[in-house]
């Protein structure tokens, strides 16, 4: 078990850029009075066929038995149907992947949120070429980040340069 | 004071341009940590942070810093790959915040390669 939402979010996004995505927008949105929780990861890399998507929902498929068997998204989907809530993988072939996962606040079980910000931290630290845009939405309040907007103010200063690293943990401590 | 925007990163990068000249391209270092399901399970994020933290208070700028995906070493995550420009990769097995602080001071920065961590050099696994 994944000990935080956080890391589920890390695993699909990693999942993301192993497919070659180069644009990967996150959306969570947290509502305590409708007792939901919602994460929504959209990526424009290689996508699935739909036989394979249905496949890589079973955590005892595996390609190839040279391969092992994938635990990600079995995990993620798990978390999301014990917790009262839904999920659904869309994808398609040449065009990208889309993962859904609900989960009932209230639930006993429910692992935290977790560090939002060291998690965004890491994904565009450590991936400069990829996209990525974050929107957090909680009880109504609406924070948005996207590196796209931050590298075109930067222009040829490194996203991960220490300067911009201290600025962006900054940023993320205040609109968090 | 104001709360920061991301306008405000145009001050940045006239910072750094006053400050530095920029390096044409090329690392000195590239760090992979790897982040498979159960590296991640394991404490790979707490330790790419922990790298990044160091990153952002030492200053350098020629460490670069990435993610891959599962590497078929789930029993000795998390992993970190280590690779000086020109010298064979360093891969380090069962990392966490502390090891990955020391091996930054003391491999990234001063070239020490920290030995009771190491599990493979280049292609070779050495234990
Ligand atoms: N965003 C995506 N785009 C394209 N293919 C994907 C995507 N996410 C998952 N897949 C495919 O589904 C498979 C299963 O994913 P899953 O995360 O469950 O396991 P894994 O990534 O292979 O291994 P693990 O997550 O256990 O380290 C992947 O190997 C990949 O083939
Ligand atoms: S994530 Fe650990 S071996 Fe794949
Ligand atoms: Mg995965």
């Amino acid at each position: 078990m994944m000990a935080e939402i956080c890391d589920h979010i890390m695993d699909i996004a990693i999942n993301s850029i192993t497919a070659v995505a180069k644009k990967i927008d996150i959306f969570i949105v947290q509502d305590k009075k409708q007792d939901i929780l919602t994460v929504r990861v959209v990526d424009n890399g290689k996508g699935m066929t739909g036989e394979i998507s249905e496949k890589v929902q079973d955590p005892f498929f595996s390609t190839k038995t040279s391969r092992k068997i994938g635990l990600g998204i079995p995990l993620f989907k798990g978390t999301a149907e014990h917790c009262g809530g839904d999920f659904y993988l869309k994808s398609k072939l040449g065009e990208g992947t889309e993962i859904f996962a609900s989960f009932a606040l209230s639930h006993p079980d429910l692992p935290p949120l977790g560090n939002l910000k060291d998690t965004i931290l890491v994904l565009i630290i450590s991936n400069p070429e990829v996209n990525f845009s974050f929107s957090y939405i909680i009880n109504g309040k609406n924070f948005t980040l996207n590196t796209k907007e931050i590298k075109a103010q930067l222009g040829d200063v490194p996203i991960s340069h220490p300067e911009v690293i201290k600025f962006i943990g900054q940023y993320l401590d205040e609109n968090l | 004071m104001a709360k920061l925007t991301i306008e405000d990163l145009r001050k940045i990068k006239e910072k750094v341009h006053a400050e530095t000249s920029l390096r044409e391209g090329g690392w000195r270092v590239k760090v992979t940590v790897h982040m498979g399901t159960c590296g991640i399970v394991s404490g790979a994020r707490e330790v790419m942070s922990a790298l990044i933290k160091e990153i952002e208070e030492a200053g350098v700028t020629d460490v670069m810093v990435s993610t891959s995906g599962c590497m078929g070493l789930c029993s000795r995550e998390p992993l970190v790959t280590v690779e000086v420009m020109e010298q064979e990769p360093i891969k380090y097995e069962y990392m966490n915040p502390n090891k990955m602080r020391q091996v930054f001071k003391r491999h990234i920065l001063q070239g020490e390669v920290q030995t009771p961590f190491v599990l493979a050099k280049g292609a070779e696994i050495i234990k």
